[in-house]
């Protein structure tokens, strides 16, 4: 347990003396926030009904969780690079701790960037719907962000080559977030979208955060939870496996 | 006692051959330092028998445990300072040494007392809050060494371990891993490039190149069979005198890549 405390102590005292990257990460998410959900807000209104800033601010929690975890990953090129990756993989540890207790320490930097992300919303005019649901809300946050950084950590330990990573994280990332409902209802969308929809991560933590945070929810909180939870221990155990394949 | 043993091991990286069937084993207690030209092979070796790379052929076994079936025994009993750098910089000295300390499973309280020892033995005491990354780098040279200290290991790898540091610095990290072998009977397997260093610390010689081992001894034994006079002049003599190209791994490029980015 130790080995695993000291490996997230580490990951999150790197990113708190990183200051520029907490504000600069912050960047897209409010760009996206302020541009589409005040842009699109009077549209939404005439054609939809209700707020799209309330319908949108959990896609943008989601967001910036999904970017700054996916990103994560690159600290284990920047370990390989530095040499400090290679002090990591010689200790009497297993793998799997080191793997997990990275993952911890990304995941709690992007959770709480979500969180900034909220509170920034909600300095703007987004109202939580329920109060009671709020834990359910930041379950979901912490479930996307693990899952995201276990993702991230799984393919930067295959790669070493730190040109590509962002390339191939920026490849990734933006269909996973255009293709999940972070932006657009998925009540009435044509079938082949939805079909891809279904099969977007991103989509089930959208709608778990949406549900919680204002009461709406299209595939419901207990579907959203069993989907995110299994495929969050499905990455963690195959990230452990390529982590601990991991040669220097 | 043997406590490492290699047996016709072969290391081939696609059509490179980086280790070439080499056998030798060390004794407990015993100082052996490998000698070659760069990419002779010194650092895949090490490599494989710290769990770092699973050789392509071969037996190898380590403090009585195989490597690549027995990791976790295996890493349990060495300690290593690597060719290059392996501290995180955003981390300050005492950091990393803790963090160290916390991996090895060392208990909290000699954990403490052991990284102040060092720290203050390597003379870094005063800067220990200070990030890694104000060091020099022959202050980083020395923590690393510390670090490797503080679980105190049966066996200390150690590869190019004083390149780039002064000769004060040299003299003093030498006399205190000389005192832990001698003391502790800490074994200890080096590479390096100072023939005056091997000379004066190693208790045995091999000479690597091209992946093979040409020859191994005291010493003494290698000046008498070479009919030279010096160790350096015996090396020359086993290896040639012609500059080697060394083929870069693609770590290598990604280190020259991270510095035109302006990265360190």
């Amino acid at each position: 347990m130790e080995t695993v405390y000291i490996m997230w102590l580490r990951q999150v005292k790197k990113y708190w003396r990183s200051k520029p990257r907490m504000i600069g990460s912050l960047g897209q998410p409010l760009l996206f926030l302020i541009a589409l959900g005040f842009g699109f807000e009077n549209i939404y209104q005439k054609a939809v009904g209700g707020s799209y800033v309330d319908f949108l601010v959990p896609g943008i929690i989601a967001m910036s969780i999904l970017f700054t975890s996916m990103f994560n990953g690159i600290e284990v090129i920047w370990d390989r690079q530095f040499g400090f990756l290679k002090e990591t993989l010689v200790a009497p540890v297993p793998r799997y701790k080191i793997m997990l207790g990275r993952t911890l320490g990304g995941a709690t930097a992007a959770f709480l960037q979500g969180i900034v992300v909220l509170l920034i919303a909600m300095a703007i005019g987004f109202r939580i719907h329920n109060w009671l649901l709020l834990p359910v809300a930041l379950l979901f946050m912490a479930l996307t962000a693990i899952f995201f950084t276990a993702l991230g950590t799984a393919l930067a330990s295959k790669l070493d080559d730190m040109q590509a990573f962002p390339l191939i994280m920026n490849f990734l990332i933006m269909p996973i977030f255009f293709l999940s409902g972070a932006l657009f209802p998925l009540d009435n969308i044509p079938r082949a979208l939805e079909i891809v929809v279904r099969f977007d991560p991103l989509t089930y933590n959208v709608d778990g955060i949406r549900g919680a945070l204002t009461g709406t929810s299209h595939v419901g909180l207990g579907i959203d939870f069993l989907i995110m939870a299994v495929l969050t221990i499905i990455i963690l155990w195959i990230g452990s496996y390529l982590f601990s394949k991991i040669e220097v | 006692m043997d406590i490492i043993k290699v047996r016709n091991l072969t290391k081939r990286f696609g059509k490179l051959t980086a280790v070439d069937n080499i056998s030798f084993s060390i004794k407990k207690g015993e100082m052996v330092a490998f000698l070659g030209p760069n990419g002779a092979g010194k650092t895949t070796t090490i490599k494989i028998l710290t769990t770092l790379l699973s050789p392509t052929k071969g037996m190898v076994t380590v403090n009585g445990f195989s490597p690549t079936k027995e990791q976790y025994e295996v890493r349990k009993a060495f300690g290593i300072v690597f060719q290059d750098a392996s501290l995180d910089d955003d981390l300050t000295a005492y950091e990393n040494m803790e963090f160290h300390g916390v991996f090895y499973q060392v208990p909290k309280k000699v954990r403490e007392e052991r990284i102040t020892y060092l720290l203050k033995f390597v003379d870094l005491w005063e800067r220990k809050n200070d990030l890694v990354k104000q060091f020099s780098g022959g202050m980083k040279r020395r923590l690393e060494v510390a670090r490797a200290l503080i679980h105190h290991p049966k066996m200390l790898f150690l590869d190019e371990p004083t390149i780039g540091l002064d000769p004060q610095t040299r003299n003093h990290i030498w006399q205190y891993i000389q005192k832990l072998n001698k003391e502790e009977g800490m074994t200890v397997f080096l590479t390096t490039h100072y023939m005056d260093e091997a000379e004066k610390v190693a208790d045995k010689i091999a000479i690597i190149d091209h992946g093979k081992i040409v020859k191994q001894g005291t010493a003494k034994e290698l000046k008498q069979t070479t009919k030279t006079r010096s160790l350096e002049e015996a090396f020359l003599k086993l290896t040639g005198h012609s500059i080697r190209k060394e083929d870069s791994s693609s770590i290598d490029i990604l280190r020259s890549q991270a510095k035109a980015w302006g990265r360190k």
